[in-house]
């Protein structure tokens, strides 16, 4: 049966690139369309008119929208090996507790950091650092949050790594001096090669991310 | 196994997120103990169990802690896999069940809430968000609902969950508000699907007194007003 994949992202996304890592990790082949969120097409309103956010999956024709639902549709659809959650509902459990709290608190706080000066900017500086201590220490010992094998957690923290490089030159500080494990981590999971092709050049992603910034202030 | 399960909820009765657990627990029949928490003194238990939110629900399954509602709800219907599931078998379906539940997570909770705390022009506003987002979950459950398969498909899932606990109180919602969320002149289809969830045993079992309700919602309303007007 020939299955029709598309997926509406945009390049610089942490929560496209978790689709992206999902398919190339079950080898799916789809076709992926670069949405300009400044001039959103007519596919994407049709295909997420409530959010109107990316990314979109659309399979045969019909679409799944927010990431992590995103995820888990694509290890329960396509589910051959290897399969992106774990198999105990505990370790499940821990897996969707870790993004959804990621996505309550990581990209929310470096927002407010990256548009304040000053006190409050140091506020938000210290909150964003603290947050990613804390998934380092739920990582622990372990080589990937998924425990021998990369999975849901990884892939769902792994794109952030692409905006590190951002969230230092904008909070000045060093991810690797705050979270060394962390970042031990990333770089294995960069080993892989659906995470190394997919992940976007940290210093583009700064580029662009002053272009935005440029973009708000002149509105 | 059912005999050596041990399960306890940690909640606070007037709680939506806890409702949800509730609701999913007697749906399922499964046996569990009940701890209230006083969310103004927390036990010394709920902060380990749930360190890093120290927030209720918190569900102990053997001596292991489970938090956030939405995660608990789907650790319980793959725990226990016999009688009545809670998510739809199909992906897409699965898929849609997350997303719609998430909507009203994300989208209707805080505003429903905004709209017990404020009054004149402020509540004015938030009853219009709340009844814009209303309109999406009606046009969304028009389909949601209608491709569910009756023979695969239990009609209390996790998304009649969300929405129940959170509606369900509509009574107590009308009589400190004055007011209705799910007006059925606007809202047809929302009105006659909590009409039938209400009425679902599951539902009854973890329904408070109505006193009760009115009781917490109006002293919630009161302490809101105060500190607004003192702000």
């Amino acid at each position: 049966m020939a299955d029709e994949v598309v997926l509406l992202d945009t390049w610089a996304s942490m929560f496209g690139m978790r689709v992206r890592i999902a398919l190339a990790e079950k080898g799916v082949k789809y076709e992926y369309k670069e949405e300009n969120l400044w001039n959103k097409s007519p596919l994407l309103l049709q295909m997420n008119p409530i959010h109107r956010k990316i990314p979109v999956l659309i399979h045969n024709g019909k679409p799944i929208c927010e990431s992590a639902i995103i995820v888990q549709y694509i290890d329960e659809v396509w589910n051959h090996n290897p399969p992106l959650m774990p198999s105990d509902p505990y370790e499940r459990a821990q897996a969707r507790f870790w993004v959804d709290y990621i996505d309550k608190k990581v990209y929310d706080t470096w927002r407010k950091m990256w548009l304040s000066s000053g006190e409050e900017h140091e506020t938000w500086k210290k909150e964003l650092i603290s947050i990613f201590k804390q998934l380092e220490e739920t990582l622990g010992g372990k080589p990937f949050y998924g425990g021998d094998t990369f999975g849901f957690l990884d892939i769902g923290l792994i794109p952030f790594y692409s905006w590190f490089y951002t969230f230092e030159t904008h909070g000045n500080f060093k991810m690797e001096a705050e979270c060394p494990k962390l970042v031990a981590w990333a770089k294995r999971c960069m080993e892989r090669e659906t995470v190394s092709k997919t992940l976007p050049d940290e210093k583009k992603v700064h580029d662009h991310v002053l272009g935005m910034k440029k973009a708000l202030e002149s509105k | 196994m059912a005999e050596q399960d041990k399960v306890i909820l940690h909640g606070m009765w007037a709680s939506p997120y806890a409702k949800r657990v509730e609701l999913a627990l007697n749906f399922k029949g499964i046996p569990y103990e009940y701890v209230e928490e006083d969310l103004r003194n927390k036990s010394e238990l709920l902060l380990k169990y749930n360190p890093v939110h120290k927030k209720v629900p918190v569900l102990v399954h053997n001596g292991k802690a489970i938090a956030e509602s939405m995660v608990i709800l789907e650790y319980i219907d793959e725990t226990w896999k016999d009688g009545p599931k809670l998510l739809p078998s199909d992906s897409y379906r699965r898929a849609q069940a997350r997303f719609w539940s998430s909507f009203i997570q994300d989208q209707l909770m805080e505003a429903s809430f905004l709209v017990v705390k404020t009054d004149g022009e402020a509540q004015q506003k938030a009853v219009e968000q709340v009844y814009e987002k209303l309109n999406v979950v009606e046009d969304g459950m028009k389909s949601y609902l209608a491709e569910r398969n009756a023979s695969t498909e239990s009609n209390f899932g996790i998304v009649e969950i969300v929405f129940c606990a959170l509606f369900g109180p509509y009574k107590a919602h009308e009589e400190v508000l004055g007011m209705k969320f799910i007006v059925p002149e606007k809202f047809p289809l929302l009105f006659s699907w909590l009409m039938a969830i209400v009425e679902v045993e599951a539902v009854k079992k973890a329904t408070p007194p109505h006193e009760k309700t009115v009781g917490i919602l109006q002293l919630f309303r009161q302490s809101a007003l105060k500190s607004s007007a003192a702000a």
